[in-house]
C-alpha cells in the first residue's frame, strides 16, 4: 500500500504540498473502490520484517474500521492545505510539511497491523502536532501545546506498557495475534484500564478532557481541523482495535464505567458548551459531548447483550459509533473552518464581537447553518444517523440511558442553534461586521465539498455502511465470546 | 627460565593507539601551533586505524591471552568500535571550540587518547588488576582533562572535585577487589567465579562476599554517576570546558557498561541476585532524581548531567534484569545514549563562538530563525532523548522496558515511563525555546564544512536509527 506517500517533505510551496495531499487523496480512492465488502479479513497487506530481535513487522493493512478513517484523513488533509493558502504567511514550507508529515503518520495509525508499529505512529504524531500549535498558535499556546503534549504523553506510556505485557504473553506484537491471547480477568481489568487512561486522554473522556479546550482554542484553524476531524478518532480506533477485541470480559465487566463517563460527557460537557463566550470552545466542547457518543456506542452493545442476549443487534452501537465518527469528523472540520473563515477577517472568536453576519455573508451564512444543523443532529444530514443508531442501541439496554443519551440532541441543538443566533442572524452588531467580505472562491469550495459530503452521508449512509458491516460484525462475534 | 612471550594479536588495537599516543606526545612538540592541524590529523587516524583493526582481527570466538587476564571477544570489539568511533566525533566536535579559546594543544589529544586507551583496557579486561589498570588511566586523563582550561577557576574547582571523589570511588573498588580476591584467591574473572560458587556454601564467607561486591558497586555506580554516586556529574559537566564535558559524557559510559559487564556478568554472577537488588535502587534513584532535577536546571550542561543520570538510570534498569535480553537492552541504550550526548554537546560547540558560552539553555532561544537546518537536528536530538518514536531512543527504552516486564517487574517499567513522561518536559522546553521564541542573539552561526556534516550526520543518525533499530539491536543481541 502506497499512502505513506504523505511522509514527503515539501520544499517550499503550497503548490507541492496541494499536489502531495490530492495525490494521496486519489490514491486512496482504489482503496475504497476495490475493496472487498465481504470479508472481515484485512485487506491491502503490506509486510516486511523490521525488528527481527523483538519479532516486529511493518505490516500494514486495512478493514472496514479502518478504510472509511483513512479516506477520512486523506480528504481532511487536502481540505486543511487548502485552507491554509492565504493564511498561513509565516514559514509556508514548515506549516505545510508538518500537515503532511501528520497526514502519513494517521494513515500509519489507522492502517498499522502491528502493536509497535501501531505505537510508534500513535506518539510520533505528537511533535509536528506539538510544532504546529507552538508556532502557529495563538497567544497562550505555548502553555496549551505542553499541556497537549505531556497529556496525552503520559496517557499513551501505559498503553506502551500494555503492549509490551501483550507481547509477554503472546509472543507476538502483531494486533491480529494479540486478538487471540487468552489473559485472566484481573490481568483484563488492569490492562483494560492502562489502555483506557492512553485512549481517553486522546478522545478526550470527560475527567481528562481538559486539555483539548486549550489545544482548539489556540491552534491554528488547520491544526484544530485536523484535531477534532482525525486525532480524536484514534482514541476511539484504538478502542475498536485494542480494548474491545483483545479484553472482551473487561470491556464487559467495566461497561457501565464507560457507559457512565460518556454520559457525562454528552450531558455535563454539552452544558459546559451552552455557556461558552468564545467559538473554538464552543465546538471544542461540543466535539467532546460528540465524542462521549462514539463511546457510548462501542460500549453500549455489552450492556444490549446483558439485557437480550442478542450480538446482532448489539451491532447497532458500534456501526452507529463508527458512523458518528466520520460524521463528526466532517462536521468538526467543518464548523472550524468556519470559524476560521470568520477568524480570518475580524480576528475574534468571541461570539459577542459578532452578529448579523448573514447579512454581510449571506453565503458563508448558509453554510455555517448547514453546518451547525449538522452538529445539532437534523434528520437529513450526517450528524443524525449515528447518533439515531446510538440512541436505538440504547433503548434496547435501557430506557434512562437512551433518555440520557437523547438529551444531546437538545443540548446540542441549543448551544449551537444559540451559536448561529448569535453570531449569524440578528441585526449587524458593529461596523467591523457590516463590512465583512463574503467567501471567495477558495473557502466557497471548501466549505461546500463539505457541505455535500455531509448532507449525503446523511440521506445516504449505506455505502458506509456497506464497508464496515462485514467487519463490525466480526468484530461482535469475537467479543461475544469470553477469553477466560 | 623458559620466557612464555603471549599472544599479541588480539592487543594489536590497544598496542597501535598507546604507540601511537606517544609518537603523538613526541611529534607535537616539533610542530608550530599554526600545523598543529598535524597532531588532529594523526589522533582521528589513530582513532579510525584502531576501528579498521579491530575490524581486520575480530573472530566470533572469545580470545584470551596474557596468562587470562585480557580477553578480546564480539563484545569488546563491538564496545571499543564504538567507543573509538564516538571520540572520534568527540575530536572533531572539540576543535573549533579549542582553536577559538587558544586551548588547540596537542596535549588534548594525547590525554584523549590514553583516556580512549584506557576504556579499550576495561572494556577487555577480564582480570581485576587488568580492569582497574585501565580504569584508572582513564580516570587520570580525565581528571587532567577537566582541568585543561587551567586559568578558569570553575574548571579547577571541578577537576579537584573530580579528582577527590574518583579517588574514593576507585579506593572503594579496590577494596571490593582485594576482598574478593582474599576470598576467592584468583584475579582472573573465570577464577574469581568459580572461587564464589566454592565460597557460597560456607556462610561466613557468604557474608563476606555480599560485603566485597557492595565495594564493587559503588565503584561501577560512581563511574556510571548512577544516584547516590552522582555527586560528581553535574559539576563535572558544568565545570569542564564544554569539549571535555563532550567527551565525558558520551565514551566512558560505554566504559563503564563494559566493566560493569565484566565485573557483575562475568565475574559475580553467582551473585546475581544479590546484586540485582543493588541495582534495582541504583535504578529507581537514578530515574527519579536524574528526571526531576533536571526540570529546575537552567545552564544547559548541568541539565545535560542531570539527563545523562536519567539515562544511566535505564541502563541499569537493563543490567538488573540479569538476563542476556536485558544485558543486549543495556548495552543498546548506552551505544544510543553515547550517539544523544555526542550530538546534544556537539549543538553547544555550534552555538558557542569565542568569548561565548552557550550553555544556558536560554541561548537556544529562536534557533529555528537564526538555522532552520541545525533547529531540526536538534529537534531530533530532544526528541530521541525523551524516548518519543520515531526517533531511536524510543527503541532504546523499549527494549530496555520489554526485558523489565519479561521479568515481572511491571511496577518498574510504569515507574520508568511516568519519570520519563516527567523528563519529557525539559527536552520539550528545549524544543519550546528554539521553535517558539524570538532569537535574542543574532550573531551567525560559524563552523566549518565537516563540523557541519558531522553533527548533521549525528542528528539524522537518530531518525535513520529510529527508522531501522533492527541492525543495531541484532548486533548487540549478537555479542551477549
Amino acid at each position: 500500500m502506497v499512502l505513506i506517500l504523505g511522509d514527503r517533505v515539501p520544499e517550499a510551496s503550497r503548490r507541492l504540498a496541494l499536489a502531495f495531499a490530492v495525490l494521496t487523496f486519489l490514491i486512496s480512492i482504489p482503496l475504497f473502490v476495490y475493496f472487498d465488502r465481504g470479508t472481515h479479513e484485512m485487506q491491502f497487506q503490506e509486510w516486511v520484517p523490521w525488528i527481527q530481535v523483538f519479532d516486529i513487522h511493518y505490516h500494514l493493512g486495512v478493514d472496514g474500521i479502518s478504510m472509511p478513517l483513512i479516506l477520512l484523513t486523506a480528504f481532511t488533509t487536502v481540505l486543511v492545505v487548502i485552507a491554509a493558502w492565504d493564511v498561513i504567511q509565516y514559514r509556508v514550507s514548515q506549516y505545510m510539511a508538518a500537515f503532511l508529515i501528520l497526514e502519513g503518520l494517521m494513515h500509519g495509525v489507522f492502517a498499522a497491523l502491528d502493536a509497535v508499529l501501531f505505537y510508534v505512529f500513535f506518539e510520533a504524531m505528537l511533535i509536528p502536532m506539538f510544532l504546529v500549535i507552538g508556532i502557529w498558535g495563538g497567544p497562550n499556546r505555548i502553555y496549551a501545546t505542553l499541556k497537549f503534549f505531556l497529556y496525552t504523553f503520559f496517557g499513551s506510556v501505559f498503553l506502551l506498557i500494555s503492549l509490551i505485557y501483550l507481547y509477554v504473553q503472546a509472543g507476538s506484537f502483531a494486533i491480529l495475534d494479540l486478538h487471540q491471547v487468552p489473559l485472566g480477568m484481573t490481568a483484563q481489568i488492569l490492562l483494560f484500564l492502562a489502555m483506557l487512561l492512553a485512549f481517553a486522554v486522546k478522545i478526550p473522556m470527560f475527567p481528562v478532557h481538559t486539555w483539548l479546550p486549550d489545544a482548539h482554542v489556540e491552534a491554528p484553524t488547520g491544526g484544530s481541523v485536523i484535531l477534532a476531524a482525525i486525532m480524536l478518532k484514534i482514541g476511539t480506533y484504538g478502542f475498536l482495535r485494542f480494548s474491545l477485541p483483545i479484553l472482551p470480559d473487561a470491556s464487559m465487566a467495566l461497561d457501565w464505567l464507560m457507559i457512565t463517563l460518556s454520559l457525562i460527557a454528552v450531558v455535563y460537557v454539552g452544558l459546559v458548551a451552552l455557556m461558552q463566550q468564545d467559538m473554538k470552545k464552543l465546538i471544542a466542547y461540543s466535539s467532546i459531548a460528540h465524542m462521549g457518543f462514539v463511546t457510548l456506542g462501542l460500549f453500549i452493545p455489552f450492556m444490549v447483550f446483558a439485557n437480550t442476549g442478542d450480538w446482532q443487534g448489539a451491532a447497532l452501537g458500534i456501526s452507529g459509533g463508527m458512523v458518528q465518527m466520520i460524521s463528526h469528523g466532517l462536521v468538526s472540520a467543518a464548523l472550524f473552518l468556519c470559524i476560521g473563515v470568520l477568524y480570518d477577517r475580524m480576528h475574534s472568536r468571541r461570539i459577542a464581537d459578532y452578529g448579523g453576519v448573514a447579512n454581510t455573508m449571506p453565503w458563508f451564512g448558509a453554510l455555517f447553518v448547514l453546518f451547525a444543523m449538522a452538529n445539532a443532529g437534523l434528520p437529513g444530514t450526517s450528524g443524525f444517523v449515528g447518533e439515531f443508531m446510538v440512541i436505538l442501541a440504547s433503548f434496547r439496554a435501557d430506557f434512562w440511558i437512551a433518555f440520557l443519551a437523547a438529551t444531546t440532541l437538545i443540548l446540542a441543538a441549543a448551544y449551537t442553534l444559540w451559536l448561529v443566533k448569535r453570531v449569524i442572524y440578528g441585526e449587524v452588531a458593529n461596523d467591523q461586521v457590516a463590512q465583512l467580505q463574503d467567501l471567495n472562491r477558495r473557502e466557497f469550495w471548501v466549505l461546500g465539498v463539505l457541505a455535500v459530503a455531509v448532507l449525503l452521508l446523511g440521506v445516504w449512509p449505506a455505502p458506509l455502511l456497506d464497508v464496515m458491516n462485514e467487519t463490525v460484525d466480526h468484530l461482535v462475534r469475537h467479543i461475544a465470546v469470553s477469553k477466560l | 627460565m623458559n620466557l612464555h612471550l603471549p599472544d599479541f594479536a588480539p592487543v594489536l588495537p590497544e598496542l597501535t593507539v598507546m604507540l601511537m599516543a606517544c609518537a603523538i606526545l613526541v611529534i607535537d612538540l616539533f610542530l608550530p601551533q599554526e600545523r598543529r592541524h598535524i597532531t588532529y590529523g594523526l589522533t582521528q587516524f589513530t582513532l579510525l586505524g584502531g576501528v579498521a583493526l579491530i575490524l581486520v582481527l575480530a573472530t566470533p570466538d572469545p580470545r584470551i591471552t596474557f596468562g587470562g587476564s585480557y580477553v578480546a571477544d564480539p563484545l569488546s570489539d563491538l564496545l571499543k568500535s564504538a567507543v573509538l568511533l564516538v571520540s572520534a566525533v568527540v575530536f572533531l566536535y572539540a576543535r573549533p571550540y579549542l582553536q577559538a579559546r587558544d586551548l588547540y594543544k596537542g596535549e588534548f589529544y594525547v590525554l584523549g587518547l590514553f583516556g580512549v586507551l584506557g576504556m579499550m583496557v576495561m572494556i577487555s579486561a577480564h582480570s581485576l588488576l587488568t580492569l582497574y589498570l585501565g580504569l584508572e588511566l582513564l580516570a587520570l586523563s580525565l581528571y587532567a582533562l577537566v582541568a585543561f582550561n587551567r586559568d578558569v577557576s570553575a574548571a579547577s574547582e571541578s577537576a579537584m572535585k573530580y579528582f577527590v571523589l574518583g579517588s574514593i570511588a576507585s579506593g572503594m573498588l579496590l577494596y571490593g577487589m582485594s576482598l574478593l580476591y582474599g576470598i576467592t584467591g584468583s584475579l582472573n574473572l573465570t577464577g574469581v567465579a568459580a572461587g564464589i560458587v566454592a565460597g557460597l556454601t560456607s556462610p561466613d564467607l557468604n557474608l563476606a562476599l555480599v560485603f566485597a561486591l557492595a565495594f564493587v558497586v559503588v565503584g561501577v555506580g560512581f563511574k556510571l554517576g548512577a544516584v547516590p554516586f552522582h555527586m560528581w556529574v553535574p559539576d563535572v559537566y558544568h565545570g569542564a570546558p564544554t569539549p571535555v564535558a563532550l567527551f565525558i559524557s558520551a565514551a566512558p559510559k560505554i566504559a563503564g557498561f563494559a566493566i560493569a559487564i565484566r565485573l557483575l556478568v562475568d565475574g559475580l554472577a553467582p551473585l546475581q541476585e544479590s546484586w540485582s537488588g543493588m541495582l534495582l535502587v541504583l535504578a529507581v534513584l537514578s530515574l527519579a532524581i536524574g528526571n526531576v532535577v533536571a526540570i529546575a536546571q537552567t545552564n544547559i550542561k548541568r541539565m545535560f548531567a542531570y539527563s545523562t543520570i536519567a539515562h544511566i538510570g535505564f541502563v541499569v534498569m537493563g543490567l538488573m534484569v540479569g538476563n542476556e535480553q536485558g544485558y543486549a537492552a543495556g548495552m543498546f541504550y548506552v551505544l544510543v545514549y553515547a550517539l544523544m550526548s555526542a550530538g546534544g554537546f556537539g549543538m553547544i560547540v555550534l552555538l558557542s563562538r569565542k568569548g561565548f558560552e552557550a550553555d544556558q539553555v536560554e541561548d537556544f532561544k529562536g534557533l529555528n530563525d537564526r538555522s532552520p537546518w541545525f533547529a531540526f537536528i536538534m529537534l531530533l536530538l530532544m526528541f530521541s532523548m525523551a524516548g518519543i518514536p520515531p526517533t531511536v531512543g524510543f527503541y532504546a527504552k523499549l527494549a530496555v522496558l520489554q526485558s523489565v516486564i519479561q521479568a515481572d517487574l511491571i511496577w518498574l517499567a510504569l515507574f520508568a515511563v511516568i519519570m520519563s513522561v516527567i523528563g519529557a518536559f525539559y527536552y520539550l522546553r528545549v524544543v519550546k525555546f528554539m521553535y517558539f521564541d524570538k532569537p535574542v542573539d543574532d550573531a551567525p552561526l560559524t563552523r566549518s564544512g565537516d563540523f557541519g556534516v558531522v553533527l548533521s550526520l549525528n542528528g539524522l543518525a537518530m531518525i535513520a536509527l529510529g527508522l531501522f533499530p533492527g541492525v543495531l539491536m541484532s548486533l548487540t543481541a549478537a555479542v551477549r
